[in-house]
């Protein structure tokens, strides 16, 4: 039996936010989390800016003696996880922790101790390294560390399909829940990537603005690199009923497909693919959708290509579509992204509000569709996709409906 | 003096196929099979080559260089050879 997938949490670490709750008002608002990087040194990056989970304690989400093997980016995933499990008021007690799945998309792990260790190896000659780089590194480790620190005991797992990640983990934890396998779901992603040495191999593939993000704007420069988490608690919509629980908005389809064509140029027939197959897997017809969160990078390739791909998708009722890009605001948070933007379009929904695409200069003839340029807009959406298109030509996107 | 043809050439025709390498200045780079990120490596082994720094942006809509002999005159002028 196929259960309705209800969200009952949400938790954001973000540039624009540290909370669920700041990060929408500051989408609402059209505020840019991009600025010059203060986590490395600026004078070796041609490209300086990035959006940073800015003024980040972890001594105030972590006591002194957690904080050894936690990564940035495990930090970041557990902080996030807490603040979706606060809200939906979940306990996992009586035997639901074993069955609550906790599935992350992550693209790199922890990047920044692989960093610093092979610069203490490499740059320093240092004899020996901590005992915790490893673990401290390995890719699966903010899945671990929110298993652990919030008691999860069902299946766990980290997804690693670069800037798809989260889309993937969300929708096999939506698969999850909906076929019955597990009751609940913790899922999300998180990423932690403004290290020296990634930054250099950022700057070295050419596609970095110097600016700030633009998506589907003319003199777009590229992308801006980003951090952050964000996290959802999934339920059967019985379970969430069961225990009276407020329902922030329901997932209702899934779609995956891979270009299987070039490495890095996006593909607008893989897309279209993906697109409609969560439109197909929630039972919508195109027609249905009023808003997209875009995949949006701000790169001349992706946003052309996106445009390209919402058209064939859409037909003549693509230029009804209102779509927008978070990543003019909160940049390309690479494996956190897509949670970061699925949460975003629940948001969107259920706050009746289109967050703007911020930072537009003006068309470009080859990205033609409304982008809700500059000025958040009020409006009706019963049901939107969130779209997300990795490197590797690997592409997922969900689709959500307003809860009725 | 370095010979710039000669080694731009060379690192141009390493990423074509055998059949494709028979290189003339006046060649555009798209049309004998270079992409943009094609151009991103050539950039990088140019740079590496001749120990230049070549600004560069693959989201720029205006190609710096269209054809074999640009990316020449571009070099010679990086390294002071006109």
């Amino acid at each position: 039996m196929a259960h309705r997938v209800v969200v009952t949490g949400w938790g954001v670490l973000s540039s624009i936010g540290h909370t669920a709750e700041t990060y929408w008002s500051s989408l609402a608002r059209g505020v840019c989390g991009i600025a010059p990087a203060t986590l490395v040194p600026t004078d070796q990056l041609a490209q300086k800016v990035v959006a940073e989970v800015k003024d980040y304690d972890p001594n105030k989400h972590f006591e002194q003696r957690q904080l050894p093997p936690l990564d940035r980016v495990s930090q970041f995933a557990v902080v996030a996880a807490r603040e979706a499990i606060a809200q939906s008021g979940l306990s996992f007690d009586g035997g639901l922790a074993e069955r609550t799945a906790t599935i992350i998309g992550c693209g790199g792990g922890g990047q920044s101790t692989q960093d610093d260790n092979y610069k203490r190896l490499y740059g320093e000659n240092a004899k020996r390294l901590h005992p915790l780089v490893i673990p401290k590194q390995m890719v699966n480790a903010p899945a671990s560390q929110i298993s652990m620190m919030c008691g999860l005991r069902g299946p766990a797992f980290v997804v690693a399909s670069a800037c798809a990640s989260s889309t993937h983990a969300i929708g096999l934890a939506f698969q999850m829940v909906r076929s019955g396998s597990v009751p609940v779901a913790v899922t999300g992603g998180a990423e932690s990537c403004i290290a020296f040495g990634v930054m250099k191999g950022w700057e070295a593939l050419r596609v970095l603005a110097s600016d700030t993000c633009r998506p589907f704007s003319r003199d777009r420069k590229g992308l801006v690199i980003a951090e952050g988490a964000a996290v959802v608690v999934l339920e059967t919509l019985e379970h969430a009923r069961a225990r009276s629980a407020e329902i922030l908005g329901e997932i209702v389809g899934f779609g995956m497909s891979a270009d299987a064509a070039d490495l890095l140029s996006p593909d607008a027939g893989g897309m279209q693919r993906a697109i409609e197959a969560a439109l197909s897997d929630g039972a919508l017809a195109a027609s249905d959708i009023q808003y997209v969160n875009a995949h949006g990078t701000g790169t001349a390739a992706n946003d052309q290509t996106e445009t390209q791909a919402l058209k064939r998708t859409f037909g003549p009722d693509a230029a009804k579509l209102a779509l927008s890009s978070n990543k003019s605001m909160i940049g390309h948070a690479l494996g956190a992204a897509g949670a970061l933007e699925l949460v975003a379009t629940l948001m969107s929904v259920r706050e009746g509000l289109a967050p703007p695409t911020i930072n537009y200069l003006g068309p470009d003839p080859a990205c033609d569709l409304d982008c809700v340029p500059n000025e958040a807009r009020p409006m009706r959406i019963d049901a939107a996709l969130s779209n997300s298109f990795a490197f590797g030509g690997l592409n997922a996107v969900l689709a959500v409906r307003r809860f009725q | 003096m370095v010979d710039v043809a000669a080694n731009v050439i060379e690192i141009i025709a390493k990423k074509l196929p055998p059949d494709k390498r028979n290189i003339q200045m006046t060649d555009r780079l798209d049309e004998i099979g270079i992409d943009s990120f094609g151009a991103v490596e050539m950039i990088f082994d140019l740079e590496e080559k001749f120990d230049i720094q070549i600004p560069y942006n693959a989201n720029d809509a205006r190609m710096e260089f269209e054809t074999v002999g640009e990316v020449v005159n571009a070099i010679k002028k990086h390294i002071g050879q006109r």
